[in-house]
Order: structure tokens, then sequence, then C-alpha cells
């Protein structure tokens, strides 16, 4: 059997940034394994801009964000398994994985789980009509496009208005094609406001709020969809229903934390977050297996993963330095307003402030934030504008986390 | 050249004939419209293997279902088709129902079904505890089974193929002469194939062949069904196949596991407004949810992962049509095969044969006829220690490519190369189930229209999603 101080499943910028972390942090024994050919994840086919201000304080797109990474991973003596699947792995940190050599069999002193994300297919929607040639998410488009070089059509329809969408409505008209469309069934988009402004409003691509694909159309290729508004139960307007002719129809309809690894280990997923739960370490119910990026939560911001691939590298290198150290367990609960708060617990008696992540139920004007315990307020934040497609965070200082009486609260209040 | 036999169509029907030929001396030629075997009825239908007490007896399918069952299994053990014998239960509601399933006891009795026992709702919620509490009386089918029909189908095809038969795919048979004793089939681009004995099983265009050789003494009425396939996280809600009683329309909205652990539920049986018609509407998915939580309650439908429609082919009069023609020697009708006609397929096989033989077809059993196909799921069964001598060996078996459903390299490449070889993307996952997992292909395809390129020297912008005018691309960026 193989061994290794660290094992970090994934090589996208999480696992990265965690194992440059736990390198710093003083272990030297760390293995990345990644499924693809290099390094990055999908950072490599987000050949857009925007990565970085805020973590590297320059405006890179996503194959240089990652190469930022990856460039110091590899001046490292850091072992990554290129083309490396892991299949399972256990309570006592043995992690089983395969690749064109055979089956590998690694004991673990510590494990971070960085598998990322992935999109919500099509076949979960239910949409009526035919199931033809040119249903694409939108992320296998932007491989498709960005990677291989290859069009995937000329006249498009989005179901949804996720990031990777908007990045691909630009991306394809950049490319000559003309989206029709993009309906959104929620009244309001879960896109960041910067990508609806310079990826659908600069290039005059309709954004129909409450409205969904009733129907598609097509027997080999799509030849057309039907679009409908919904009502507030979001059921579908018979008398809205108004026909697009296309050929193509993208879907940008959510992301999903990819944790089959993780539930067949037998650590709890969250039902909201569709990820594992958490401590402020960013480690799981289970000793030494720490999870980080979009398989604990999905970020906004790649900056943000990399900031919390730290904490669970750092914290992974403790681990295997000195054990599992434990204060008093408290809960965080999504009060009023927030949908999640991550991390999902906090484990008190250390000397550093812990931040809190959470993203609100809906989108709102100015709010107030507020963190209690009990009836004592921890923290809080005004807010001029808060929307579900954007995380917020609030810092809680490590002396107020002394005297915790009960499970810690996030709500939000509506302010004139 | 001029083949003994042709058989029009290649789904599970034809399929299992032509292996069933393929024993003989003779030479055989299966003409697929499609790209691939198993695109109609085949590809999507409910999977089961019935017990056969449904069937009017004295019918040609209650004869051949109650024989049929035994030699699918016998035929899916030699093929490697994976089933599941998990046994069926028919579920009354109310005191009217009761009646209707225990006389369905005394129909399956007559037709020679064995094992079936009457059980009380309690007995059954025993069994099957998500039934519904107002279930009150229950027929128990053991024999009854689950298998993938679109598995079989391919095996069976690719068995026949390893023994000598031809499959020509994208065959579309626009008219048939005969002339000297012998079929000209044309298809819809001119190619001609001779025969001299045509076996006419096209499902749901069997009475457009029969009308070609003037010889429609029936109509298919097309009617499609509505299925909801659930997250293998609702795969364990029964472990028996849950119907209602069957009406003049189908046999109702069954739940059902299936073979790879999923939960299926459906079918719809709606009007067509064309054979072609594939639609999922809004009122047969809502039926499908209505009538299926109305067995199992608990099904939650928020795990969807698709929905799919198959089209039966059905006639007025209900039988099977297995028949040589009454006006023009060797055409043979294998015709109207909706259900029970998975679970009859073996058994409609040699039925057919017999037939031919006593048309005048010499049935001479070939030496060296293999029946057996390995199994095409081999290595996923295998143990740590095992894989990773096979990888080593075969080191594409190592890269994974469909991470939902764990299928490696070597797996597509032996789908694209094995008989017969799938050609498109559908085809990958239909033999391997790259891309059937949560993310239905999102990360996979790229790869897999990557391997159908290399193997098969089709450029990108060529490769389909099902074949014909389904291309994935429009060209370099």
């Amino acid at each position: 059997m193989i061994k290794h101080d660290i094992v970090i499943i994934g090589g996208g910028p999480a696992g990265m940034a965690a194992a440059i972390s736990a390198y710093k942090a003083g272990v030297t024994d760390i293995a990345i394994i990644e499924r693809d050919a290099k390094l990055g994840g999908i950072l490599n086919q987000c050949i857009h801009n925007g990565f970085g201000l805020h973590k590297l304080g320059q405006e890179l797109t996503g194959p240089e964000y990652a190469e930022a990474y990856s460039r110091e991973v590899e001046k490292l003596p850091i072992k990554v398994y290129y083309e490396t699947m892991v299949t399972g792995f256990d309570k006592n940190r043995i992690v089983t994985a395969q690749n064109r050599g055979g089956i590998l069999k690694i004991k673990a002193g510590a494990i971070v789980l960085a598998m990322g994300c992935r999109e919500r297919s099509g076949g979960a929607l239910n949409i009526c009509g035919t199931r033809p040639a040119g249903i694409y998410s939108a992320g296998t488009a932007q491989k498709l496009i960005n990677c291989m070089g290859y069009m995937v059509g000329r006249k498009v329809v989005l179901l949804g208005s996720g990031d990777i969408g908007l990045i691909m409505a630009r991306r394809m008209s950049l490319e000559g094609a003309k989206v029709e469309a993009v309906c959104e069934i929620m009244p309001y988009s879960g896109g960041l406001t910067r990508n609806i402004v310079q990826c659908l409003d600069d290039y005059g691509i309709p954004l129909y709020l409450s409205h969904t694909v009733a129907e598609i159309h097509g027997k080999e290729r799509v030849t057309g969809v039907t679009i409908a508004k919904v009502d507030d139960k979001r059921q579908v307007i018979e008398e809205s229903k108004r026909y697009v002719e296309c050929d193509t129809l993208l879907l940008s309809v959510g992301l999903i934390p990819e944790n089959e690894l993780t539930g067949s280990a037998g650590i709890e997923i969250d039902a909201i977050t569709s990820g594992p739960r958490v401590d402020q370490n960013r480690q799981t119910e289970m000793d030494g297996v720490f999870a980080c990026g979009n398989v604990l939560h999905v970020h906004d911001l790649v900056d943000y993963v990399s900031d919390e691939a730290e904490i669970a590298g750092t914290a992974a290198a403790e681990f295997v330095k000195n054990g599992r150290r434990d204060g008093a367990v408290f809960n965080t609960v999504a009060g009023e307003g927030v949908r999640y708060v991550l991390p999902q617990s906090i484990s008190v008696g250390g000397t550093d402030d812990i931040s809190l992540f959470m993203r609100v139920s809906k989108p709102y004007g100015k709010v107030r934030l507020t963190v209690k315990s009990g009836d004592e307020v921890l923290a809080s934040a005004v807010k001029l504008k808060v929307a579900p497609g954007e995380m917020e965070k609030i810092v809680l200082k490590a002396n107020k986390l002394n005297n915790l009486s009960g499970d810690i609260t996030v709500a939000l209040e509506e302010l004139q | 050249m001029i083949y003994d036999i042709a058989i029009v169509g290649g789904g599970v029907t034809g399929a299992m004939l032509a292996r069933e030929l393929s024993r003989y001396e003779l030479s055989v030629c299966v003409l697929e419209k499609e790209s691939d075997v198993a695109m109609g009825a085949s590809k999507a239908n409910s999977g089961i293997v019935h017990g056969g007490f449904d069937p009017e007896p004295d019918t040609l399918k209650a004869e051949l279902n109650v024989k049929g069952v035994k030699l699918l299994y016998e035929a899916a053990d030699m093929l490697n088709v994976p089933y599941i014998n998990n046994g069926s239960m028919v579920c009354a509601f109310g005191s009217e129902q009761e009646a209707a399933v225990e006389e369905l006891y005394e129909r399956g009795i007559v037709n020679g079904v064995d094992e079936m026992r009457l059980l009380s709702g309690d007995e059954a919620r025993e069994i099957e505890p998500f039934l519904s509490e107002k279930i009150t009386k229950v027929l128990l089918v053991p024999t009854a089974g689950i298998i993938c029909p679109y598995e079989l189908t391919v095996a069976a095809l690719g068995n026949a193929m390893d023994n000598g038969v031809v499959l020509e795919r994208d065959f579309e048979v626009a008219a048939i002469e005969k002339i000297d004793g012998v079929f000209n089939v044309t298809d819809s681009v001119g190619k001609v194939i001779k025969a001299k004995y045509l076996i006419n099983s096209a499902g749901c265009y069997a009475d457009k062949i029969a009308e070609m050789i003037d010889d429609k003494f029936y109509d298919i009425i097309a009617r499609p069904g509505e299925y909801l396939l659930l997250d293998k996280a609702e795969g364990g809600r029964v472990s028996h196949t849950i119907f209602q009683v069957p009406s003049s329309e189908g046999k109702g909205i069954l739940v059902s596991p299936t073979v790879d652990g999923n939960l299926l539920t459906g079918p719809t049986a709606r009007v067509a407004e064309s054979r072609d018609s594939k639609e999922i509407t809004p009122e047969g998915v809502k039926t499908v949810i209505n009538l299926a939580s109305k067995s199992v309650p608990s099904v939650q439908f928020s795990r969807v992962i698709t929905s799919f429609t198959g089209v039966r082919s059905s006639t007025k009069t209900g039988d099977f049509i297995i028949e040589e023609s009454k006006k023009t020697a060797g055409f043979i009708h294998v015709s109207a095969i909706d259900s029970p006609g998975l679970s009859s397929c073996v058994a409609i096989a040699k039925y057919t044969v017999d037939i031919l033989k006593n048309a005048g077809v010499t049935l001479t059993e070939k030496q060296n006829w293999d029946g057996c196909r390995a199994d095409p799921h081999a290595f996923r069964k295998m143990s740590d220690e095992q894989k990773d001598a096979f990888i080593k060996r075969n080191p594409s078996y190592g890269k994974v490519v469909c991470r939902c459903e764990t299928v490696s390299e070597g797996e597509i490449i032996d789908a694209i190369r094995r008989n017969p070889g799938a050609r498109d993307v559908d085809g990958v996952k239909r033999r391997t189930r790259s891309g059937m997992g949560r993310c239905q292909g999102g990360f996979c395809m790229p790869y897999v229209m990557k391997l159908i390129s290399q193997e098969t020297g089709t450029p990108y912008e060529e490769i389909t999603k099902k074949g014909k005018d389904s291309k994935l691309l429009i060209g370099r960026i």
C-alpha cells in the first residue's frame, strides 16, 4: 500500500490551494489525485476573464488563475497522480483509485475532499416534448467550444440564468450564434449582477424572468422550444406559451456538489448545501477528512474557493501533526431570510477569528445580517443589496466565542 | 448475393429471431431503418418479464408468454444479459378490483402459470412495506421478472452477428418486389437486398411493410406510453414489480425496480397522432405521478432523472400476428408484438422458425454455433485485485470516462468494436451506461465523441446523438 500524509481528491482550484497551504503548514508528503491529464479542473474551460480580483489582485482568465496555482504546485515536492479516479475511501482513510496502471490503495494521514461540483442535468427537469440532439448543459457546451474548438449551434435558447449559462450566452454570441432568449423560472436571476450586465445586456440578449421552457420540439435535432411564463407556484401559464425557433437549448439550471464518494464513505450530506457538514476547519464528521471548494457548497467566485481551501489544507496539516483537537461544539443555524450558513458547526477554544459564509433566500435591498447566540449579538453587518447569487461573509471575533450559550443563528432583517 | 432470409426490423423480435436462425446453415440479414438496433419499442418499454396470467387463454400471447419466460431466462444467461426474477404483484383497491384480481389468478391457472398466490393487502405490505394502505388484495406472481430490453436486443443481435448474421443499418425499406421467387427489398436510397424468405418484424411499421406486398390485413395502432425514471436512491422503494388491475388500454401504471437499480414508473397509454409520436406531455407526466403514487404513495418524484416515451405496436384484435402470408409465399408476418412481446421473444423466434420450416426452409444445424456472449460488464463486477490484474493487461480499463456510473475507456471502446458496434453517443450509452447517471452525460459526452471518432474514423462534426440528422456539432469555431 502507498502512504501519504495528506491525500487531496481533486486538482482544481480547491485541491491546489489546499495542497499549497498544507505544505506551507509543515507537511511535505502530499498527494493530489486528479482525474484529468492536467491540474486546474473546470477553470481550464473558463476562458473568460474575471478571476482573481479578490485573491490575486488582478483580473485573470480561468486558465491563467489555474496556472498561477499549478506552477506553485509543480515547484513544490507535491505528488500529482494524473488521469486517476478515486473510486472510494473509508473511515480508516484508505483511498482506492484507478488509473491506466491499475488499482491504487493509498493510506492517508488526512484526506481533503476537493471534487468540485457538476451541473444539474436536463433529465431532472422533466421538460415535455421530444429528446433530440442539441440539448446541452452550459458547461458541456463550454468544453466543446473552448477546449475542443467545435460549435454546438447557431440559434440558442438558454434555460436558467446561472453564471455559466450567462457566460455561455456571451460566448455563443461572440462565435456568431444568435441567443434568442434566456428563460429564468424564478422572478430573479441566480447569476452575478456583473454577468447579467456584461453577458446579456451588453449583447442585447433578452432575459425573461418567471419564464421556463415548457416543451422541446424536433425529432433528430432541436427545431424549436415553447417558452412560457410561470405563475407564483412555478406552473406554466397556458396563454403565455410562445414558440421560439432554435437549434440548441442550453441548460444552466444549477450546480450540485459532487459528493457520491463522500456519501458512500458514510459521511452525512447536508440537504441544503448538498455537501458534507463541516466545522470551521472544514473538517467533516469523519476524523481527518476535510472538504473545501464547490464540493462543500457552490461558491460564486473561485477566489473564495481558494480561501476556503487554504483553511482546509492548513487544518489537514495540523491534524496530521497533532490529531483532532475539539472544544465545545455549537451548530450554526440559518434564520429568517438566510438559506444556509457555512460552516455548519463551530468548535470553540481557538484563538482565530472565524468567518461565516451564507447565502440569502431571495433578493433584498438594504438589510442587516445579525449573528446571535442566545440573546447575545456576536456580529452584525449592514448590506445595501443582497441576492442568492452572491455569497455573504461575516467575521466572528475569537473573543466573542468564549461564552456561547447555544446555537449560532444568522438572520436577516430588512432596513428602509 | 441472395440471402436465405431477410428480417425487416432490428428490435427484440427481429434480433432474437436472427439469433435463433443463426443456429442453422442459412445466410441471414437484418434490415434496420435506424443507425442502431433496439431503436423502437425495444428501447423504451417497461422491461418486464410477465408471468403470463394476463393474456386471454387460447391466444398466441398466452401460449408464447408462458412458454417464453423460461426460454428468455435461459437465453439471457447465455447472452450474459442481467435480469432479476423479482416477481410481480397486481394490486386491487376495493372489492370490485378484488374480483378482477381473482379472475386474473384463475386465468393464470388456465394459462399454466406456476406458483401464483393471492395475498391480503396486509400480507402484501409485509413483503412490500411501501404499498398503499388502500390496497386490499394482491396477486403475487413469483415467476415474473425484470430485464433490460435494449441490452437484450443488442446482445441477441450481437450474438447472431458473431454467428454470421449480417446487419444492414440505416436501411429503411421503401419497396418489396418478388421476382422469380426472390424478394427484392429496396431501401429509401435505392439499395437492394435480395432474399428467398422475408420476415416482417417491423414493429410500429409492420402494416406498412405488409402493404408493400399487398397483404395488409391489419392496422398497427401506435400507442405511446410515457415513463419517468428515478435516481438509484429510489431504487429500493419496491422490490417486486407493482401493477394495478389491467384495463383495455394496457397493464396500467407500474412501479418497478430496474436491473440497474433505478426505479421506473409508467407507462401511460395515449392515442398517438403519428407512429413517431415520442413526445412527453404534461398530462402524461401528471398521470404517471398520480397513478404510481396511488400504488406506492411514498415515491419521491423530485428524484426523477429522466423521462421518455415508448411506442407500442398494437392491433384491434389484440393478439400477436405470426403467420405466413396467405397471398405471398415466403413472407412471414411477425407483427403486433406488443406486451408481452419481450417476455415472449424467444418463444416467438422458435415459433417463427417452425413456420419457416413448414414453408420449406431447410434447417441444418451448424457444427460451430456458439449461443453465448461474453459479459460486457465483466469488469465492473471484478474485485479490486481482479481489476488491478485486468488493467495491467488492458490499461484502457483504468481510465474512467463516465464518473457517475464509473465506465472506463476500455468498456466504451469494446462497445464500439464488438457486434453490433455502437456508432453514436446514445448507442454507447445503451451499451455501457456511460451518460446514464446523474449528470446525464454532461461530463463524459465530449470524451465519448472522441472515442467514437478515434475508433470509427468519423469526423467530430458527423457524430450523432442517435443516427441520421441528430448531429451534435455544427462545425469548427
